[in-house]
């Protein structure tokens, strides 16, 4: 006998976003020493000024949960009404339990669906697609997705390719109900032939393998800055452009692109394939954020609504893309002005 | 008919005019593209997608790697164009 139910459905947009950065501000200068670089050649090549590293006390869950708090009170909402947490990271230092009952523990909500998702930079959009299927299907009714990385604990400092480039922060969303269509069709896919391009190795079955060897190393980021740059600006730019049109949208009547901040080049270039007219408005959180993984599109998003206040429910194309290499783009409507 | 190498050149040049914004005068065979012709790494990419197009070849990033000179590059376009 086949199941004896009327699947019901309802539509589903962002509540709310919530933000947090650590307070410590670390500019190139305090960089540049130990990789023979420049201020200038840093922020030629990326675009970054400053960026925003946790204390050793802090940890990536201290730095979610207060964006996680904030996302939930502009929502109007209680820890308690939150039915599902998706959190999207790199950098919670295990692999079990998931870093999302640990926000679970912290929010006071013990009671929710939980859990993490690999999908590095494009972790957060991965987290919104689902969220959105999640509510529309009613399988969850108020579900908060969470970028967070500390990455300042897997880059290495004297990596002449990444140590300027990675950050901490948290970002998080509530989504939730909607009168009307508030998240558009998801355009996501892989190119897994080039998954060695961005890498954190090497992994816990190396040490156990050779006990006592030291020079293995800590696990750290690397990357190929220029296959990881020609990807993300020419394999990119179409599935961004997929997206909107998806939403049935062209370039003149979007509002603001949010792409990941992985480099200002990157961001550069994207808009320039894409031509966008200079009627949109593009995040560039990268400047003093630095690339933060799956926080910088929240984090992102929080600083362009305080910048242009007059974005709150206009329309953006959110783009993320990083290691796997995995990649996905949705039309978004922005959250309201906060309740609180 | 086969890319000579003229025509690369001239290609090339107004590839790099382009995206380094210099003057095309300055462009010659020797050129290193990042001491000469302030195109960096990114801006190599940027170079080497430009003249896949226009030529219709193909070029790996473990080539890219190895073009120190818009010299490198015109060769290895010409060799490897149709």
């Amino acid at each position: 006998m086949g199941l004896n139910f009327t699947p019901v459905t309802q539509n589903a947009r962002i509540l709310s976003v919530g933000a947090y950065r650590p307070p410590r501000v670390v500019p190139n200068s305090e960089i540049v020493d130990r990789i023979d670089s420049t201020d200038e050649w840093i922020q030629q090549r990326t675009g970054i000024q400053t960026r925003h590293i946790a204390d050793s006390d802090e940890s990536l869950i201290d730095m979610a949960t207060k964006a996680a708090e904030q996302a939930i009170a502009r929502a109007g909402l209680k820890a308690e009404q939150i039915d599902a947490v998706i959190f999207a990271t790199i950098s919670y230092p295990y692999q079990a339990p998931s870093a999302a009952t640990e926000l679970l523990i912290r929010l006071g909500n013990t009671k929710a669906a939980a859990f993490d998702i690999s999908a590095a930079c494009a972790g957060f959009c991965y987290g919104v697609a689902l969220a959105n299927d999640m509510v529309q299907a009613k399988t969850s009714n108020y579900v908060l997705v969470i970028g967070g990385e500390k990455l300042s604990d897997f880059t290495d400092p004297d990596d002449r390719a990444t140590a300027f480039i990675f950050a901490d922060g948290a970002g998080a969303v509530v989504i939730g109900p909607s009168q009307d269509v508030g998240i558009g069709p998801t355009i996501w896919g892989a190119n897994a032939e080039t998954r060695d391009a961005i890498v954190l190795e090497p992994s816990y079955l190396d040490y156990k393998k050779n006990p006592g060897k030291t020079d293995l190393g800590w696990p750290n980021i690397s990357q190929q800055g220029q296959t990881v740059f020609r990807w993300a600006v020419y394999e990119i730019a179409p599935i961004a452009l997929r997206a909107l049109e998806a939403a049935g949208l062209t370039p003149d009547n979007l509002a603001a692109f949010i792409p990941h901040q992985a480099n200002e080049r990157i961001i550069d270039s994207l808009a320039k394939s894409m031509k966008l007219p200079d009627t949109v408005a593009i995040a560039r959180d990268i400047r003093t954020t630095g690339n933060t993984s799956a926080a910088s599109i929240p984090l992102a998003m929080d600083a362009l609504l305080k910048e242009r206040p007059e974005l709150h429910g206009k329309s953006a194309l959110l783009v993320g893309f990083g290691a796997g290499l995995v990649y996905a783009g949705q039309v978004v409507e922005l959250p309201p002005v906060p309740k609180n | 008919m086969a890319l000579t190498q003229d025509a690369v050149l001239a290609g090339i040049k107004e590839i790099v005019v382009e995206v380094a914004g210099i003057d095309a005068n300055l462009i010659a065979m020797d050129k290193k593209f990042s001491d000469d012709l302030d195109v960096d790494s990114l801006s190599m990419v940027e170079v080497v997608v430009a003249a896949e197009e226009k030529f219709g070849v193909k070029i790996p990033d473990e080539e890219v790697t190895k073009m120190a000179t818009v010299g490198d590059a015109v060769n290895y376009i010409v060799a490897n164009g149709k």
